[in-house]
């Protein structure tokens, strides 16, 4: 297999509409299934294939199905996490839009596998355009015997729907997804229970994102082990990077797991290079929640190997000089980028979209808020940094669900990698009175 | 029965109980505090996080620690699990992050609260906070407003603690309140001023850990201190009937339900929760509609009431901490035991 492997199909014209994707080859691997393989053995394969998670937390995906309870008699629910709302990410878009019966076909596998009946692509709401796309795949798949009753005789039924959400990042995280998918308010639910025991309406539940199972119908073409010889040690296969900011060539990305960064920004066959000959200054690699690391330490290790692009390589140093593959919302900042401008606006983000179910999330993620406008806006002090640093810790692994630490991380990080610029900040405000007229405090 | 360790002090007890109810069976100091917690009510806790404590050893199978602190209302104890609450300075540290948070928003305005005195953040700051804030911006601001006859809402005091929801739901016919708007934002309100009016609305006021929910037939009345409780019940068609009056001079002022000594509502000898029906509340304030017990043993640690009532702890403010927040100021030893309003030769 070549490193394309999702998108292997996507520059083809029309590939979104059934029989053009059937022509490439589109659900083979569904009939194949269907007709010579056991869901034990789907599930099994994608054991093997490694697959991780790639809705940020880089979880096991075979390890995952595998807690999935099957008490007699109960349904199961298979749900497509589309909420992608972290900012830098937005590869499920891309993914969805061009070619929605890859998704699909995934979804298809994967319910037979874990014996769903039912399954549902929870999708923000802002992507109301891509769900009028998949809803028109959905109709042709149905209209082709491979959704409904007794698909392709194999007496596997299985029921799709499209759920449009209604814009709050916080339903991305999978049990407030199940909560609104419910119709309820998106809280995120205490764990334990697990989704996997107690998931949509108390029944056992696999939540995966959008690439995650459209990864399945690769692994179930090839089979699991040729998937896993693509990548690096435990990051097998390939990932979808969303890559932007000052770089040549932003865009969608699929590499092949283990790629150095340095090719990966360099490189003409991705990001191309910093725009306008500038220099690197830093990058946040997986989505704004994790942490930012500056251009010495996302190309190099601290012991100074090359960082290369892989769930391992990037967590190396851990966060004191590492960061996350996260869900690969790649960002890159060139030399002239402020730090503390950009987390004010990653900090104005979580605050806004904290749930506001538990204290310190509800209250610290505002306060951070405040203290960096407060900042940029010529009047901060160094004691305020201090503070900073203080709320970070103190949500931290102390909330109900990550919010919180995706709150925390950016601006420990920032803190961490960047303390001169704020002491810049604070020590010379009249450098800063350029930016003031831009930065209202947002009131909620 | 597994066994779990709080504070070096170990405890069998039942197969699925909550590290927070292991440490009650044990009692004293090590308990956690829980604002959110309600062990008559299904479903509540995890929201406040102050009752964090943290886990050393995971149980005897898989001895690893767990990586962050952990809700102790929320989480069940396992055999050989080591949890480490006032035994350990970074929990505290964590803790009083907690209080923090929870009091940046709070207007303080405990003069003028009719909870002042039986508040449990009071005593959460006091024990657990530090004396000074840290936040300079300003507090978020509702008005105040009625929500039925009975209830008075302070949304300015109110912790989300979701307890008045849990009771909405599971003592009521249909609840009429919640939370509405997200984060900060968030409050508490009626769907579109709807009147909270239902038998068992009452009890809202008691399971609210804070001044949010008030009696409004109190409203003002007096300050829970120059009250004298008395517990007393009466034979009530709809609930247990017993409850606890609040005295001024001769006059029934206000009638509560009985609480224990972490400020839940007592329980029956049936095990049930003594919820008291609004009639008892709010229509029957004349002695001789009740048989009297005699004096309520108060078990809180209230601040304002601590010269007031028996079986109290000493006050944790030491002169130490007094000294922290005001360094400039003369640094007294007043010995120990200073402030411990049991002792009187102080
Ligand atoms: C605040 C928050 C937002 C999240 N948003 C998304 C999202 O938009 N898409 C997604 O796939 N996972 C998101 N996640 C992760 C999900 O909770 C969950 O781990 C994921 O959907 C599991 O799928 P995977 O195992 O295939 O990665 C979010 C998590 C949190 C805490
Ligand atoms: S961490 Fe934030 S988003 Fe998550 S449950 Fe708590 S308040 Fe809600
Ligand atoms: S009003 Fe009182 S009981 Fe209700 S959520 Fe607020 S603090 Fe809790
Ligand atoms: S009492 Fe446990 S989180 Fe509130």
């Amino acid at each position: 297999m070549s490193a394309k492997i999702l998108l292997a199909l996507d520059h083809i014209e029309g590939i979104a509409s059934l029989p053009v994707y059937a022509q490439h080859g589109g659900y083979a691997v569904l009939k194949k299934v269907l007709s010579d393989i056991s869901p034990q053995q789907v599930v099994e394969e994608v054991k093997i294939s490694g697959l991780r998670g790639r809705g940020g937390a880089g979880f096991p995906t075979g390890l995952k199905w595998s807690f999935l309870a099957r008490p007699e008699g109960v349904p199961r629910y298979l749900v497509c996490n589309a909420d992608e709302s972290e900012p830098g990410t937005f590869k499920d878009r891309y993914l969805m839009e061009r070619n929605p019966h890859l998704m699909i076909e995934g979804m298809i596998i994967s319910s037979y596998g874990l014996g769903a009946n039912t399954a549902y692509i929870y999708i923000r709401g802002e992507y109301f355009y891509i769900a009028r796309i998949l809803e028109k795949a959905i109709k042709e798949a149905y209209a082709a015997g491979y959704l409904g009753k007794n698909i392709l005789n194999s007496g596997f039924d299985l029921d799709l729907h499209v759920h449009v959400g209604a814009g709050a990042y916080i339903c991305g995280e999978e049990t407030a997804l199940l909560e609104s998918l419910e119709g309820k308010r998106g809280n995120p639910r205490i764990k334990p229970p697990f989704p996997a025991v107690q998931g949509l309406y108390n029944c056992p539940t696999v939540v995966n994102n959008s690439e995650t199972l459209a990864a399945v119908v690769p692994i179930l073409d090839k089979g699991g082990a040729a998937y896993a010889a693509i990548g690096i040690g435990k990051s097998t296969g390939t990932k979808l990077i969303s890559a932007s900011g000052h770089i040549n060539r932003p865009g969608v990305y699929e590499i092949e797991l283990g790629i150095p960064v340095e090719e990966f920004i360099y490189s003409d066959e991705y990001c191309g290079g910093i725009r306008n000959g500038k220099k690197l200054k830093a990058v946040v690699a997986g989505g704004s929640s994790v942490p930012i690391l500056p251009a010495d330490l996302i190309l190099k290790t601290a012991e100074g190997a090359p960082r290369l692009m892989s769930y391992e390589s990037l967590a190396e140093g851990g966060f004191q000089t590492g960061t996350m593959m996260g869900s690969g919302g790649f960002i890159v900042m060139d030399e002239d980028t402020s730090i503390v401008k950009n987390l004010y606006t990653f900090a104005r983000f979580y605050h806004h979209e904290s749930c506001g179910q538990c204290s310190p999330c509800r209250e610290g993620t505002g306060w951070m808020e405040r203290i960096l406008h407060k900042i940029l806006d010529g009047h901060g002090s160094i004691t305020d940094i201090d503070l900073l640093w203080d709320i970070q810790k103190n949500i931290d692994g102390k909330t109900i669900c990550p919010l919180g630490e995706a709150a925390a991380w950016p601006v420990a990080s920032a803190i961490r990698h960047f303390r001169s610029e704020f002491e810049e900040y604070v020590l010379n405000p009249h450098l800063i009175e350029d930016v003031k007229h831009y930065y209202r405090l947002q009131t909620t | 029965m597994p066994k779990v360790t709080i504070d070096d002090i170990s405890i069998e007890v039942p197969e699925g109980t909550t590290i927070l109810e292991a440490a009650r069976m044990i009692g004293g100091d090590i308990v956690p505090p829980a604002m959110c917690y309600y062990s008559h009510l299904q479903g509540t806790g995890g929201y406040c996080r102050t009752c964090i404590v943290q886990v050393t050893q995971g149980s005897e199978k898989d001895p690893r620690p767990m990586p962050k602190p952990v809700a102790s209302c929320r989480t069940t104890v396992m055999d050989g699990m080591v949890v480490k609450n006032t035994t350990s300075p970074e929990l505290l540290e964590a803790r009083a992050g907690v209080v923090e948070f929870l009091l940046i928003n709070h207007p303080l305005d405990c003069p003028v609260c009719d909870q002042a005195g039986e508040c449990h953040l009071q005593d959460l700051g006091y024990d657990h906070g530090k004396l000074e804030t840290r936040s300079e911006f300003p507090r978020r601001e509702f008005e105040p407003i009625d929500i039925g006859p009975h209830i008075k809402l302070h949304m300015n005091r109110c912790i989300l603690c979701y307890r008045c929801v849990k009771v909405a739901d599971q003592l009521t016919d249909g609840r009429c309140h919640g939370v509405i708007s997200r984060g900060e934002a968030s409050e508490i309100s009626t769907y579109i001023e709807q009147a909270i009016d239902n038998d068992f609305s009452g009890n809202m006021i008691d399971v609210c850990p804070v001044g949010a929910l008030t009696d409004r037939t109190f409203r003002f009345k007096s300050r829970v201190w120059y009250t004298k409780p008395v517990d007393a019940h009466r034979d009530c068609p709809t609930c247990s009937g017993k409850v606890r009056l609040w005295f001024q001079g001769d006059d029934v002022i206000r009638v509560t339900s009985r609480k224990d000594e972490y400020g839940e509502v007592t329980t029956g000898p049936e095990g049930n929760p003594e919820w008291i029906c609004n009639t008892c509340r709010f229509d029957t304030k004349s002695v001789h509609d009740w048989e009297i017990e005699g004096p309520s043993h108060i078990q809180r640690q209230s601040v304002i009431s601590a010269n007031h009532y028996e079986s109290l702890k000493a006050l944790k403010v030491t002169t130490e901490r007094m000294y922290d927040a005001n360094p400039h100021g003369t640094k007294v030893d007043l010995g120990e035991g200073a402030l411990d309003p049991n002792n009187e030769s102080k």
